[in-house]
């Protein structure tokens, strides 16, 4: 008897240490407190993976310079001082309205166009009480060219300066460092040069991220042109490069095969084939201003 | 004996719950403020928590206090950015914790309204990194409430976070840390 009330007492003491180490090693769990959803942040360093949109928005009241410049073909030879003699330039304003709506436009001296886009968040990525294992995104373009009519004399029209541009953005942060995006896209073109085009060119683009240090990410993204929607001559735009963020600047250096920065151009109007060298450097900056404190 | 055993055991299982009960004199605060100040000439940052959760046991004076590193708000949203994937490595080391002890728990009366100082001392781990912390906080307590406030420095060095060459004008050496937790009985 005596054993089995020291054996009891024993085991009381054992809870009542239990217990007592509860209270200092997990509160959370302990004061029946959840940790709430925990939502997946920075899946990429920025709004963009080199040219096209990444599931990244700017937060609401944030605003977004960006200047992107892309030079000539690497194979210009010494001549073209290896495509530094070319310059391809976009600036661009990118506005948070909302955490979830993003706004934005543009200008490119490549063919004189304008555009403007709106992206909307749809799902995030999340772990805790709401569980979703991807985040998307949709993004709504228009970009109008302002060169002169390459056929004065016949009629014009205004609408035939116009292109369109739907994409969904689907991504998923795999770990810390590895991201991965597949972006559904449709572009429509009000004017085509040959009835044996299509308006409407549909595409798959892919890309990822893959961080090398906390700051540095090596980036990709290649857009796949469904085939016979569009001329032969051009290609699908593939990009190779590197993001490196610096307090309120993202420096994004790469390699591309696209002259044109703005989604139809680089969907459907790529020249370039990296096989024969027509390989471009080119960078984006972009520089954030917060306008609006949300807290 | 069969009997007397399941008697006892019951009647010991009793007791370990009383005890539990007993033991009360447990406050505890599920939306404390935790915020912390950095000021140079170049830039002032500062960051607000208001998630800490911490439980204050008044007889054996020793409080415990948890926050999620990344229920930290800015001001400018790419801070809060840099802030979990730079510098604290949120994802990695996600909490941050306190365990202290008041030293001079006599001179506190808990169940008298009233301010009183309470010196205290303990271990704060962020990122797996724990150093010892001195403070003074202020107890105000009324109607078996207490709401506790404190403030002191740590310097980001000693909690294994790396603050780059290029951002170290921007960046105070010692930060300031602030509390405000409203604690009611458990």
């Amino acid at each position: 008897m005596r054993k089995v009330i020291i054996i009891l007492f024993f085991v009381q003491a054992l809870c009542t240490i239990s217990f007592a180490q509860d209270d200092s090693t997990d509160l959370f769990s302990l004061m029946n407190l959840s940790e709430g959803t925990n939502y997946t942040t920075a899946t990429f360093k920025t709004t963009r993976l080199v040219n096209g949109h990444s599931i990244e928005n700017q937060a609401e009241g944030v605003l977004d310079f960006r200047i992107n410049h892309r030079f000539g073909d690497l194979n210009g030879g010494i001549y073209e001082m290896f495509g530094l003699d070319q310059a391809n330039v976009k600036l661009a304003f990118d506005y948070g309205v909302k955490n979830w709506l993003m706004i934005g436009v543009g200008r490119t001296n490549v063919d004189k166009t304008l555009d403007g886009f709106i992206k909307a968040k749809i799902l995030r990525q999340s772990t805790g009480d709401k569980k979703m294992p991807v985040s998307l995104s949709y993004v709504a373009s228009s970009s109008m060219t302002t060169l002169k009519w390459s056929e004065p004399d016949r009629k014009n029209y205004i609408s035939s300066r116009f292109m369109y541009v739907h994409q969904l953005l689907l991504a998923r942060k795999f770990s810390e460092g590895t991201s991965v995006q597949i972006m559904p896209s449709l572009v429509h073109r009000n004017l085509i040069d040959s009835l044996k085009y299509k308006h409407d060119v549909w595409s798959l683009g892919i890309g990822g991220r893959q961080k090398l240090s906390s700051r540095v990410s090596v980036n990709a993204e290649y857009y796949y042109v469904f085939p016979d929607q569009i001329n032969k001559q051009y290609t699908n735009s593939f990009s190779l490069g590197f993001d490196i963020e610096t307090g309120g600047h993202v420096f994004q250096l790469h390699f591309t095969n696209s002259r044109g920065m703005t989604d139809p151009q680089f969907i459907t109007q790529t020249l370039g084939e990296w096989l024969k060298g027509n390989i471009r450097f080119g960078f984006n900056i972009s520089r954030v201003f917060t306008l609006k404190d949300t807290r | 004996m069969k009997n007397k055993f399941i008697v006892l055991t019951v009647l010991f299982l009793i007791g370990s719950a009383f005890t539990k009960e007993e033991s009360s004199g447990k406050y505890m605060c599920k939306n404390g403020k935790v915020s912390f100040f950095s000021h140079t000439p170049v830039e002032d940052i500062d960051a607000e928590n208001n998630k800490a959760s911490s439980i204050l046991d008044s007889k054996k004076g020793s409080v415990a206090i948890e926050i999620l590193i990344k229920s930290f708000r800015f001001k400018k949203a790419l801070m809060e950015e840099h802030f979990n994937e730079n510098y604290m490595e949120s994802t990695k080391y996600p909490k941050a914790k306190f365990l202290g002890k008041i030293d001079n728990l006599s001179q506190i009366n808990f169940s008298k309204d009233g301010t009183y100082t309470a010196n205290i001392s303990g271990k704060l781990t962020i990122k797996d990194k724990t150093n010892d912390i001195k403070t003074v906080a202020t107890l105000l307590i009324k109607d078996g409430k207490i709401n506790g406030k404190t403030k002191f420095k740590i310097k980001p060095e000693d909690y294994n976070v790396e603050i780059p060459a290029v951002v170290k004008d921007k960046i105070a050496n010692e930060l300031e840390i602030m509390a405000d937790m409203d604690y009611s009985p458990m």
